[in-house]
């Protein structure tokens, strides 16, 4: 009697192969033909396709005047894109109004804040501490001194004189990185048990959220000096900047506090039995958690303040979309396709940054998932 | 309370009156601080070609950017000593009223209204400007009087619209509009072939030609159907600055009529025509009077030109823009450009 019920004596017959479920055939047939509707959607999609590509590029490459070109190859019947008109201008562009003689200092400005921002974004490079002052306290010393200039033999150059990608950088980087801690403490003081802090941070949030950038811009632009003891004038750089940060911080909080309401009870309390106070039981445990869970809403929202900082034109600004603007009526670059050529430009760069924005802060929930991702 | 409400009272009136004690010691208090601070700021567009816009090098340049580059020379003898803002329709009269800048060089239109009720002064006018029709050449029409029956692309809700339907209506010749809100749609609308007819300002309509493939297929009309008449606007309340500001403008003028240009203006310092002795300072002095140094004309006209120079410069014939000078001449020319005399 043996202790196995049942032993296989010979090889178990060997199954046929099965169906190929690899390669190119097999995804296509699945993907795109697997039922009537796929494939009806699929006929239709590249129906789509053939109607929208070729004069799409046509006019993007095909019939375009490349970089170098003349006014004169731009100023033909049925011209494509005039890249030539974008390569020639592309200094307003990035620097607006700032002399030409001094683009060295925004360009160094660009490359440490390139270099800065790098260190600290990249996990996997260590001095994050050294890193992060550099960022957070020298860089923006640094970009003053340099940027006005007036000081160490530079040249002043008033901020009106600033433009283009410059002041749309400027604009976002600072909003985005002032707005933060901003909006964290108005998060904090929405759920606090104290009364006043409560109400002010609740009737801060309330008021600029329910008022259009734009307003807030205008006021801020035209409302101000009428109120403020004639010929004090406070820049107009910094008024944007102040408006666009304290907008921005009005929008986090909401976004920050849906994180910090999706923390259970249960952590709070945790905290509290382990003694913790209350700055480390929400700095240790209950913000790390909330803000994670709201990744996609943050960056979500500078991606919009990203976009919106282009509004400062209605205060006489010229941020990369107004420069735009300002050298489509250009007459040295007069011609049929200049100012369609002007907006493919600044929307492609306007999409670089928001499509670079989006993709990191996806790179960053994959690295925090503990597993709560459904 | 109302204690209180009236020392503030008796503060702003001492404060005014302080004001107004200042403003005799000194011949301007905007021209003081202008000093103090070291250069103009002026108010120009966000960027109309001809008159402000940044050129090549990125550098502001128009007719009316030369404006403030002749108010400068006036003032410091040195043309660059100017900050430009760039303003929008709606901001600049609160700018203007704020102090944020010095004087308003941004095509803004010379209205009573604006005049009379905004706190400010127009200066003159730099640019007679006014409303025309673009067709093609193609349909060989030469005035607008020929136009009866013709589709009309304008955009919506300004006076443009208004001052078309006016001008048929009072000769008595039927149209069709074709209506859009923006005015790039008005353009490509016209070019598509929707319709005969382009109207608004002369000067856009110069701009906006010049950006089609083939500017000469197309004409602007003779006739001027509107006043639009651009000049600089300073606050009301400075006289001083005012009489600068306004005699600056008169003084490129006066040295077109006499023939002095930035070229020639060293020579004509030994002309023995009493006018030009004037103007350049040779004889008598006219710019200590306004808190200006002697010479005055003489730097605006070395640095920046006469009128003549700015206009053929930036909007004139042989620009892109290619507008005749018209209404623009001096009065001796058939335009309407008058500098009363410098003695």
């Amino acid at each position: 009697m043996s202790k196995f019920a049942f032993v296989r004596r010979e090889l178990a017959p060997s199954l046929p192969p099965p169906v190929r479920n690899t390669g190119l055939i097999v995804w296509v047939h699945r993907r795109l033909f697997a039922t009537p509707g796929d494939t009806l959607l699929t006929v239709l999609a590249g129906l789509f396709l053939l109607w929208a590509v070729p004069p799409l590029w046509g006019f993007l490459v095909g019939n375009a005047v490349p970089p170098g070109g003349t006014v004169e190859q731009c100023r033909v019947e049925n011209v494509g894109a005039c890249w030539a008109y974008i390569a020639s201008e592309i200094e307003f562009f990035i620097y607006g109004f700032y002399p030409m003689d001094e683009y060295w200092r925004p360009n160094v400005v660009f490359a440490l804040f390139g270099v800065l921002a790098a260190l600290l974004l990249m996990p996997k490079v260590p001095y994050k501490v050294p890193s992060a002052i550099g960022f957070f306290i020298l860089l923006p010393i640094i970009s003053i001194v340099l940027l006005l200039g007036g000081s160490f033999g530079l040249k002043p150059v008033p901020t009106e004189q600033w433009g283009g990608l410059l002041v749309t950088l400027i604009l976002s980087v600072v909003g985005i990185c002032c707005s933060v801690p901003l909006a964290i403490l108005l998060a904090l003081g929405r759920q606090s048990k104290l009364p006043i802090i409560k109400t002010l941070c609740i009737s801060f949030i309330e008021l600029v959220r329910a008022v259009p950038l734009i307003t807030v811009l205008f006021m801020a632009s035209i409302m101000l000096p009428l109120f403020m003891p004639q010929g004090t004038t406070v820049d107009k750089l910094l008024r944007a900047l102040v408006g666009v940060t304290l907008f921005e911080a009005a929008y986090l909080a909401e976004v920050i506090r849906g994180g910090m309401q999706a923390i259970g009870r249960g952590q709070y309390e945790a905290g509290q039995a382990l003694g913790l106070g209350y700055w480390k039981r929400m700095g240790f445990i209950v913000l790390p958690q909330a803000l994670k869970h709201v990744i996609p809403g943050i960056v979500g929202n500078f991606i919009s303040l990203f976009k919106d900082t282009s509004l400062v034109y209605i205060v006489g600004m010229k941020d990369l979309l107004e420069a735009v603007k300002t050298k489509n009526d250009a007459l040295e670059w007069a011609a049929p396709t200049q100012a369609v050529t002007g907006y493919v430009f600044a929307a492609a760069v306007f999409w670089i940054f928001c499509f670079s924005m989006s993709r990191y802060s996806l790179f960053w929930e994959r690295r925090l998932n503990t597993g709560h991702k459904r | 309370m109302s204690k209180k409400l009236l020392s503030i009272a008796l503060a702003a009136g001492l404060g005014l009156a302080a004001t107004s004690a200042f403003a005799q010691a000194t011949v301007s208090p905007t021209l003081d601080a202008i000093k103090a601070k070291g250069y103009v700021q002026c108010g120009v567009t966000g960027g109309v070609p001809g008159f402000s816009a940044p050129d090549s090098n990125n550098v502001w340049t128009g007719l009316e950017v030369d404006y403030c580059r002749a108010l400068a020379a006036a003032v410091f003898n040195n043309a660059d000593s100017v900050r430009y803002t760039s303003l929008t329709s709606q901001e600049r009269f609160t700018a203007l009223s704020a102090g944020e800048i010095d004087v308003l060089s941004r095509t803004t239109t010379w209205t009573m209204s604006r005049d009379t009720q905004l706190g400010i002064k127009f200066v003159g006018t730099m640019f007679y400007d006014g409303q025309g029709f673009m067709v093609r050449k193609a349909d060989g029409i030469n005035s607008a009087l020929e136009l009866s029956g013709a589709a009309i692309c304008i955009e919506s809700g300004t006076t443009t619209e208004l001052n078309a339907a006016d001008y048929f209506a009072a000769n008595k010749l039927e149209f069709k509009t074709v209506v859009f809100v923006d005015q790039d749609e008005v353009v490509k609308a016209y070019e598509d072939g929707r319709c005969d007819v382009y109207t608004t300002d002369s000067s856009a309509l110069a701009a906006e030609r010049s950006k089609f493939a083939n500017p000469a297929d197309h004409i602007i009309l003779p006739e001027i159907i509107s006043k639009e008449p651009l000049g600089p606007v300073v606050r009301q309340g400075d006289d001083g600055w005012f009489n600068i500001a306004r005699w600056t403008y008169y003084a490129l003028l006066e040295a077109e009529e006499l023939g002095v240009t930035s070229a020639n203006v060293d020579e004509m310092l030994a002309s023995d025509n009493p006018a030009i002795k004037r103007l350049l300072g040779v004889e008598g002095d006219f710019g200590t009077p306004m808190g200006l140094t002697k010479d005055w004309a003489y730097q605006i006209i070395k640095l920046v030109g006469n009128y003549a120079e700015s206009y053929d410069k930036h909007v004139g014939p042989n620009t892109p823009i290619g507008l005749a000078r018209g209404l623009n001449a001096l009065w001796r020319d058939g335009g309407i450009q008058y500098s009363p005399p410098i003695r």
